[in-house]
């Protein structure tokens, strides 16, 4: 698997409530929610973005509420994947939960700029710069963590367990 | 090894003989909880997976709390789902309008989270029973479904830090004021992946509202949960609310901590955290002519008696700036009762505040009081993100019950000895 896209530029403590803000919260049809991601911090985001574009961010991102809503909203509204220099926990659960492929990197985070086109190798942690012709590496997921990105989420993980009882 | 009572909880609710930090396991949930935003999402996973029955009917509730009374169709259609779901699974326990009271209040109120239990929810200010010595986590919604089918979930077994809190308080400094500070000593993210235990001669003399107060908030450093160890306050605490059986563990006394921070509240004056972050928190005789248009007291974080205690101490015989509106929302039927039968009500009223029924309405700027572009509001909540109340240009200052009364006499934020 790989994914290419075009860098959306964040920074440091981008919380849920910048994701998604509570007064769309009254749904949960991921299509709706897509329609206002990040819609407070950059105006228009989800009209600006192309489908597969990448999220990048400082430390802490998703912080804030345990709304699932939040990386449904991203991954609705086309994003392939965020890369940040460090995920609050809850969004770091909810993400591997949902199937929004994310990765752990300060250097990725730091070393990339607004509107770089990167491709991404999830199983190697590979981030390539190819704008800027540079290439980062990421600590892969824990096994664990593999297994149920590799089910397809915790639900489809879930299944097959509950199967094998 | 020596353990953490993080560490010990954990282990009692694995099957496994030695846990790592750092390690993935598998653990039984003694209870689990989701709201009226994130169960909808939790009750289509369950559905998704394919199960047709609750783990365990006793051991789960639904909690309407957020948008209640419910703001417009759509989060009518949200309770609904829950209500449906609960009559469908013959839970025990569903709270909705009449009923509800604000989650993290709630649930300790009504006796369904014990000591040493583990406890999971969807909602990120789940910590705040870990004042009982309970490990309590937030989780997102696809966890709490996949918890309700399975009585499980997966954890990283964490690290760590300990406050040790030693000192003498000074008047109008509560667990807000510590907590705040803790935060902006650490950081947003501070504590990140970490469990907050809170220690120390400070803590053991806090009582129960204040101890919640501090857990609720150990998100708010990133942090895992926050934990305080079950003493005779919290059983004293307990026995008015249930009969039930309950274990009290307790920290090794060389348990090991990723960090240990000791800190003197001898100095620590009521705090203000001014927009847009938690962490910049600062003492109030810092704060200087900052007009505001709202004052909240309420929430999961301070909506609690003592709180509504304090503000009436404050608010009797002085009324509400002209240019405040004042919003006061006891977290539970509960608390709404005492604070009737207190007089704290009939104070509020005829300062010219209002008193709302219990929700979250105005912290997470879902209705019944939400801010206008420019706005300015000193709120008991936990969170002063950008937009949290309402505008995205409108401002949030996080602060006590002292000072949020305080300055909506005032019409500024100020000093409760500014008025008392
Ligand atoms: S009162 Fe605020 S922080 Fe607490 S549960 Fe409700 S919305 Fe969340």
């Amino acid at each position: 698997m790989r994914i290419i896209g075009k860098v959306w530029k964040f920074g440091n403590h981008i919380d849920t409530d910048i994701i998604i803000p509570a007064r769309y919260l009254n749904t949960s049809d991921p299509n709706e929610l897509a329609l206002h991601c990040m819609e407070d911090y950059v105006r228009d985001f989800v009209k600006k973005i192309s489908p597969g574009d990448i999220i990048i961010a400082g430390d802490n991102f998703g912080c804030g509420s345990s709304r699932e809503h939040a990386p449904i909203a991203i991954k609705e509204a086309g994003i392939s994947c965020v890369i940040a220099s460090s995920f609050a926990r809850i969004f770091f659960r909810n993400a591997i939960n949902i199937g929004l492929p994310i990765f752990e990197s300060s250097e990725a985070s730091l070393g990339v700029l607004q509107g770089d086109e990167l491709e991404v190798f999830p199983e190697e942690g590979i981030i390539k710069n190819i704008t800027q012709n540079r290439v980062f590496k990421t600590n892969p997921m824990p096994v664990f963590i593999q297994s149920i990105i590799a089910s397809g989420g915790l639900v489809e993980y879930t299944k097959k367990e509950i199967e094998r009882r | 090894m020596e353990k953490s009572i993080t560490e010990k909880i954990i282990q009692s609710h694995c099957d496994k003989k030695e846990l790592r930090r750092g390690e993935l396991i598998k653990a039984k949930v003694d209870f689990a909880f989701a709201n009226d935003i994130t169960g909808p999402l939790a009750i289509s996973v369950f559905n998704e997976i394919g199960s047709k029955e609750v783990f365990d009917r006793n051991k789960i509730t639904l909690i309407a709390d957020h948008f209640t009374p419910n703001k417009d169709i759509k989060s009518a259609e949200q309770t609904k789902i829950l209500k449906e779901f609960s009559i469908a699974q013959n839970l025990n326990y569903y709270y909705e309008l009449g009923q509800v009271g604000i989650e993290h209040a709630l649930l300790p109120e009504k006796g369904l989270v014990l000591p040493g239990q583990l406890i999971i929810g969807a909602d990120s200010h789940t910590p705040t029973s870990g004042a009982l010595g309970a490990l309590a986590i937030g989780v997102g919604s696809t966890d709490l479904g996949v918890t309700m089918a399975t009585g499980e979930v997966w954890l990283k077994v964490p690290e760590s830090m300990k406050f040790i809190y030693g000192g003498k308080l000074n008047r109008w400094v509560g667990g807000k004021d510590l907590i705040l500070y803790t935060i902006s000593k650490i950081g947003v993210d501070g504590a990140n992946y970490r469990v907050m235990e809170f220690a120390g001669e400070v803590i053991k003399n806090l009582s129960m509202d204040n101890r919640f107060t501090m857990c609720n908030m150990a998100i708010e450093a990133g942090a895992k949960s926050g934990i305080i160890e079950a003493d005779e306050i919290t059983e004293k605490y307990l026995h008015e609310k249930t009969e039930k059986k309950y274990t009290i563990l307790k920290s090794d006394p060389d348990a090991e901590y990723e960090k240990v921070i000791e800190i003197d509240v001898t100095d620590i004056e009521p705090q203000v955290a001014f927009p847009h972050l938690p962490e910049n928190s600062k003492g109030i005789s810092e704060v200087k002519d900052i007009l505001i248009d709202q004052s909240v007291i309420g929430s999961c974080t301070n909506g609690r008696i003592e709180d509504l205690r304090i503000a009436a101490e404050i608010l009797k015989n002085n009324k509400v700036n002209k240019r405040v509106r004042l919003i006061i929302i006891p977290a539970t039927q509960q608390i709404y009762l005492e604070a009737l039968e207190e007089g704290l009500l009939k104070i509020f009223i005829e300062s010219g505040a209002v008193v709302s029924p219990p929700t979250c309405g105005p912290c997470l700027g879902g209705h019944m009081g939400v801010l206008a572009k420019g706005e300015r509001a000193v709120s008991t909540t936990n969170r002063n993100f950008v937009g949290r109340m309402g505008h995205p240009e409108s401002e949030i200052y996080l602060a006590g019950p002292a000072i949020a009364a305080a300055s909506a006499i005032t019409g500024k934020i100020s000093s409760p000895e500014e008025v008392i």
